[in-house]
């Protein structure tokens, strides 16, 4: 089971070492552990490819006064389209990124003076890749885990639907499948997989184009608006935007470390 | 000793046919859900568990509530509950069935169920609440076989029976606190977010519990001639009113925090119970009106000593701490969802028959085994209290 799982992850362009670590059960222990060990004595069976994208910690940084209504749409219909997210409408609805507006999106952080440009804009939200995530913490099989580059994935294939990291997510960012999506997917695009009935799915930062050496696709449609580099890299386009301009995360108070900055 | 179950009245058997029919229906309903996924259901992407969850959650104070007898038996040596600490058991043993399948009926791929054993993960609370059931369950299967057994070859029960009851006790106490975790560790969900949800939750289970098991005693003497003894009813109803005074006192202290500070993610969730637009409002203060009258009547010695009032009484208790632990507490925690936004749930009709069918395999459980127990008690003719 551990070697198939290894696959998975070495397929998925990544290092293994990020299952178990991170947790709060192993933050004691001393590094090198035997999993890790293990996962490094596999890495030499699997290579990354040479084109992929690599980053010490991705990010993005979404700069909200250049995105209007129809980009918005755009973004998150092209995000959609090529992850075979279902067109489902309704409560029991499927989205990855969807154009909400500043108080919904930042609940405590506004006020009612906030300026006309901001009330009005359309404010992406997405998955928050945090540093300190709770849905991987509550997930009880590991479906949901987070990579070396901080990438929070998941495992359409482990995830048995208990819906836990949809109670711990504090910004709303996963959705069920509560239905077979198949029938609501306008055209099924083969280069990533669509998901079975009752499991969850999300923004998984493209990691599959990333693989292939491309941009997220909402960085590429977003005409400069969204950047996406390497946090841990100081001089990285998304550090220098970051060093540039005044941006906020979604509750900050929570302790999750969003990657996701906004420009606002 | 299974012998016992199988021999009965017309009457009985009359009662576990109506219960096979329920399952069998519900059967039928979760065979469509298994089809067709949780779309039939009444949850949504803002609330994400629902009707089911929440039953699973009271009745995991259900099961707590067995110790209620186990404890005061096992430690203080107190007689009057010799005779029914296994109705204690068996009715635990009956909640832990449910709240099992409370839980794979919310899955939502239920053929990845041994996903939770093969990549155990530690980290999450759902994997201890994993453990902590079984091992409950278990323990409470091993103690109360044996002690019956014991019972019926007329021989005091083995010293190793009573150590695994003695575990038995902080182990209650354990399943109700992690279930609580499940909840209170979400830094998100303000509702949820406070460290008195698990001695809340205890205490409430203590309230139903054993309310639960007064009512089951009542019909027992009626069906079956079979009397718990009027001195462990009384000190039971006492436990129901000091457990429940204690549930409501630290719901008056959670909301004093919440609104007294104002903060705002952790009141709205209350203002949405008690005085939104939702349709949970009424039910919210059904509870507290039901709580409220059972602590006073309990609390009068005339009320509470008067054993034909005291299950109707209990009745009260138990439907005012459902509605706020099995309807209002789940719901409650996910409106408004993480963009403040106000998305309404009500079970399906679909639901709820699936719901009632896992009450009646539940309820076929506890009917077996208190047939049982029935049973030897009047083979060795303990059917009254000495």
């Amino acid at each position: 089971m551990k070697e198939s799982r290894r696959k998975f992850l070495k397929i998925a362009g990544v290092s293994a070492i990020g299952i178990g670590t991170g947790s709060v059960l192993t933050a004691f222990a001393s590094s090198g552990s035997k999993e890790e060990k293990a996962a490094q004595a596999a890495g030499a069976r699997f290579k990354h490819r040479a084109e992929s994208l690599k980053a010490g910690h991705w990010g993005m940084v979404i700069d909200t006064r250049k995105i209007d209504a129809d980009l918005a749409a755009k973004i998150q219909e092209t995000c959609h389209s090529i992850h075979n997210v279902p067109g489902i409408e309704g409560k029991q609805e499927l989205k990855w990124i969807w154009p909400s507006d500043y108080k919904h999106v930042f609940p405590m952080q506004t006020n009612p003076y906030v300026s006309e440009q901001l009330k009005k804009a359309p404010i992406l939200a997405l998955c928050n890749h945090c540093e300190n995530p709770p849905c991987v913490r509550v997930c009880p099989t590991k479906a949901t885990f987070q990579r070396e580059d901080g990438i929070i994935m998941m495992d359409f294939h482990r995830c048995i639907g208990c819906r836990f990291c949809m109670a711990g997510c504090p910004y709303g960012a996963r959705s069920f499948n509560f239905r077979d999506p198949k029938p609501f997917i306008k055209e099924m695009d083969p280069m990533y997989p669509h998901r079975m009935i009752g499991v969850v799915e999300k923004c998984n930062f493209c990691d599959e184009r990333l693989a292939r050496g491309q941009m997220p696709a909402c960085v590429e449609v977003s005409k400069g608006a969204i950047l996406f580099g390497d946090l841990d890299d100081p001089d990285s386009n998304v550090r220098k935007a970051l060093r540039a301009n005044t941006t906020i995360r979604r509750k900050p108070s929570l302790g999750t470390s969003p990657s996701v900055y906004y420009i606002v | 000793m299974l012998e016992k179950a199988i021999n009965g009245s017309s009457k009985y058997w009359i009662w576990i046919a109506s219960l096979l029919l329920i399952i069998g229906v519900a059967g039928l309903a979760w065979m469509k859900q298994l089809d067709q996924g949780l779309v039939i259901t009444g949850m949504s992407r803002d609330v994400t568990w629902g009707f089911y969850i929440a039953q699973f959650t009271f009745l995991v104070g259900v099961a707590a509530g067995g110790v209620m007898l186990v404890l005061p038996y096992y430690l203080h040596d107190y007689k009057a509950f010799g005779r029914i600490t296994v109705l204690g058991e068996f009715l635990a043993i009956a909640s832990i069935v449910m709240c099992l399948l409370f839980i794979i009926a919310d899955m939502g791929f239920p053929s990845r169920l041994m996903n939770v054993i093969i990549y155990a993960s530690p980290d999450s609370m759902l994997f201890w609440d994993m453990i902590v059931l079984n091992g409950y369950l278990f323990l409470n299967i091993l103690v109360g076989w044996n002690v019956l057994e014991a019972e019926r070859n007329g021989v005091p029960a083995k010293k190793w029976v009573k150590i695994f009851a003695l575990i038995s006790i902080p182990w209650a106490f354990g399943i109700h606190t992690v279930t609580a975790y499940l909840y209170c560790g979400l830094p998100g969900r303000g509702f949820w977010l406070s460290a008195i949800i698990a001695p809340r939750f205890l205490a409430s289970a203590f309230a139903a519990g054993p309310a639960f098991l007064i009512i089951l005693a009542t019909i027992l003497k009626k069906t079956t001639g079979f009397d718990s003894g009027e001195k462990a009813l009384r000190t039971l109803s006492k436990i129901v009113c000091y457990a429940l005074i204690a549930n409501v006192f630290f719901f008056i202290c959670e909301v004093f925090v919440v609104f007294y500070s104002q903060n705002p993610e952790h009141m709205d969730h209350f203002i949405y119970l008690f005085w939104g637009t939702g349709n949970l409002v009424p039910f919210m203060w059904a509870s507290m009106i039901l709580m409220v009258t059972g602590i006073v009547l309990l609390l009068i010695p005339k009320y509470r000593n008067n054993l034909s009032l005291l299950p109707w009484i209990c009745g009260i208790v138990f439907i005012g701490t459902w509605l706020d632990k099995g309807l209002g507490f789940v719901t409650g925690g996910f409106v408004p969802n993480p963009l403040h936004e106000y998305t309404e749930y009500a079970p399906t009709a679909l639901e709820l028959v699936i719901s009632m069918g896992i009450f009646a395999t539940g309820f076929l459980v506890l009917t077996l085994l208190f047939k049982m127990v029935v049973g030897i008690k009047q083979e060795s003719g303990d059917t009254t209290p000495h």
